[in-house]
């Protein structure tokens, strides 16, 4: 039984690192080929992701729409997820079904959307769409982690605080957003990881007039390969489990996906 | 401080905000499309406003059967396979320690939060012949030598479950985080087997859950659109890679605009059969 399990989670741990290894392999070639197993070594693809005027300008645009969707997601779901712990007001889950619904759909009909409705106000390819656009698609990580964030505060806790006389206000910054804090930073990490890879929202509202590091991939796969796609990919799956790790370190990750809080 | 509902006017403050941009970001785009959708096209992209089904009526062709038909199996595969392997794992992992959870959960949300774009890359550049898999096993001696593996339905298969896998666990994970561990004792202590306890008690008790994750599964693997262009023929182009093409390459928006409310139709339905299914099951 135990041998049964361990092969499992070999075989499940193999076919998820499997292809991140061979293009972390490509990556290191010393000639522009995508060979594998590498000839030679070189980290020069890596620099290019830097020196390069074309992947920098990428790298810069991805980094931007990613840090500024996140903030406006986190800006979105923050005042949503506090009325609904704080009022009560059974409508106000349309609204927050509204904000669940872009993640579920299909991503090509979120993007679909945008494209005919920039191309309906005529600012079709202005690069602050994207901004837009990716953060009503991902306005629903941060709003599942606030929403959790507000489960766990203890009421008792702020009817003190209200019986001392604290008003909304008092009571929002000095009780509720220190303990929302992890929530509200774990939910901006989910926007801004998911943002920084995100390809098809961004491809149908600015794909013609700015690229980002994954749209800079796909053309990149369709007019000529280079390992820098490769270190890219390398570069990102880093960022990523930087991040997740960072909550990890930080914060509770199995009760932000669902577990029951830590046993004390 | 209890909730209370809300009275004053400035009660109603916070919520205008997010309501606001929902409303006119997602719910204003999404009635664009399907107006669009009735739009007569143009020559040359564009489109001007009407009231035309011709958008529609191309659906009812022996091409657009076999594109429909090809997506939802595909998308009915890939869930299957997915979950077959997701949930064992996640239910080995759930008896794991936190710290060993936690370790998998951040290999997951990486491979989760991967561009499409770059698992397609990192997919086609293992299954082809310069740089892939059969560099490898060709090396050892295990093949006679290397052979690229794409483009072909395996390929785009294959791919697809990688992609729908850690979902799919990440889907699974809060339901067998949170079953109750007696369960599987008293299986154990009326004398079951760990494997007959795991196929008579925990499956049965989580039927429910997995539904729920093969119907999410499946509408997230009929969202793949760029898996199918990267590793597959044009003949495995699914349907929401028709959509990109046909919005993109071939400019014809009305035309994206009717496969999408489509597509979007036809998961709903789904899904919504699959419920209905599971609770008449159920009761």
């Amino acid at each position: 039984m135990r041998a049964l399990q361990r092969l499992l989670f070999c075989v499940v741990g193999m076919f998820l690192a499997a292809p991140l290894v061979i293009v972390a392999g490509v990556s290191i070639n010393e000639k522009q080929t995508l060979a594998f197993p590498p000839r030679g070594f070189s980290l020069a693809w890596y620099a290019e992701i830097f020196t390069s005027a074309e992947w920098r300008s990428a790298l810069f645009a991805s980094l931007g729409l990613a840090a500024s969707s996140a903030a406006l997601a986190v800006a979105i779901a923050l005042p949503l997820a506090w009325f609904m712990w704080r009022r009560f007001a059974p409508w106000a889950n349309a609204v927050r079904l509204l904000g669940i619904a872009p993640f579920i759909l299909p991503p090509v009909i979120t993007a679909l959307g945008f494209l005919s409705f920039w191309a309906a106000t005529g600012f079709y390819g202005q690069p602050w769409t994207a901004v837009i656009g990716h953060a009503i698609f991902f306005v629903t990580l941060p709003l599942v982690t606030l929403t959790l964030g507000f489960d766990a505060i203890d009421r008792s806790l702020v009817e003190a605080a209200a019986t001392l006389g604290a008003d909304d206000r008092t009571v929002f910054r000095s009780i509720v957003l220190p303990l929302i804090g992890p929530y509200l930073v774990s939910g901006y990490a989910f926007a801004f990881v998911l943002s920084l890879n995100e390809y098809i929202v961004a491809y149908m509202t600015v794909g013609f007039t700015m690229e980002t590091l994954p749209i800079k991939i796909f053309n990149a796969l369709r007019y000529g390969y280079t390992p820098t796609m490769a270190a890219v990919s390398v570069f990102f799956v880093a960022i990523a489990a930087l991040v997740f790790g960072l909550i990890a370190r930080f914060g509770d990750l199995p009760r932000l996906l669902g577990a029951l809080s830590k046993p004390r | 401080m209890k909730r209370e509902p809300p009275r004053r006017l400035a009660d109603y403050g916070p919520i205008a905000f997010p309501a606001l941009l929902l409303l006119v970001f997602f719910v204003v785009p999404f009635g664009t499309m399907i107006a669009v959708s009735f739009f007569r096209r143009q020559q040359g992209g564009f489109y001007t406003p009407d009231f035309v089904f011709a958008n529609y009526e191309r659906f009812l062709s022996a091409f657009f059967g076999h594109v429909l038909g090809l997506s939802l199996l595909l998308a009915v595969v890939v869930a299957l396979c997915a979950v077959a392997m997701a949930f064992p794992f996640t239910y080995l992992l759930s008896r794991q320690s936190r710290r060993v959870q936690t370790g998998w959960l951040i290999a997951l949300l990486s491979v989760l939060s991967l561009s499409e774009v770059i698992i397609g890359f990192a997919w086609s550049t293992l299954l082809s012949r310069t740089a892939g898999i059969t560099q490898v096993l060709a090396a050892l001696g295990l093949m006679a030598e290397p052979a690229a593996l794409f483009p072909g339905y395996g390929a785009v298969l294959t791919g697809m479950v990688y992609q729908a896998l850690p979902y799919a666990i990440l889907v699974l994970y809060p339901a067998l985080v949170r079953l109750d561990p007696t369960l599987l004792e008293a299986a154990r202590t009326l004398g079951a087997s760990p494997l007959r306890a795991f196929f008579d008690v925990i499956v049965p008790a989580l039927r429910s859950a997995i539904v729920a994750t093969l119907i999410m599964v499946f509408v997230f693997a009929l969202g793949s659109y760029l898996l199918p262009q990267i590793l597959g023929r044009p003949q495995h182009w699914t349907l929401s890679v028709l959509i990109t093409d046909q919005a993109i390459y071939q400019s014809n928006m009305p035309f994206a605009a009717a496969m999408a409310v489509f597509l979007v139709l036809m998961s709903l339905a789904l899904v919504g059969l699959t419920l209905l299914a599971g609770r008449r099951r159920g009761s």
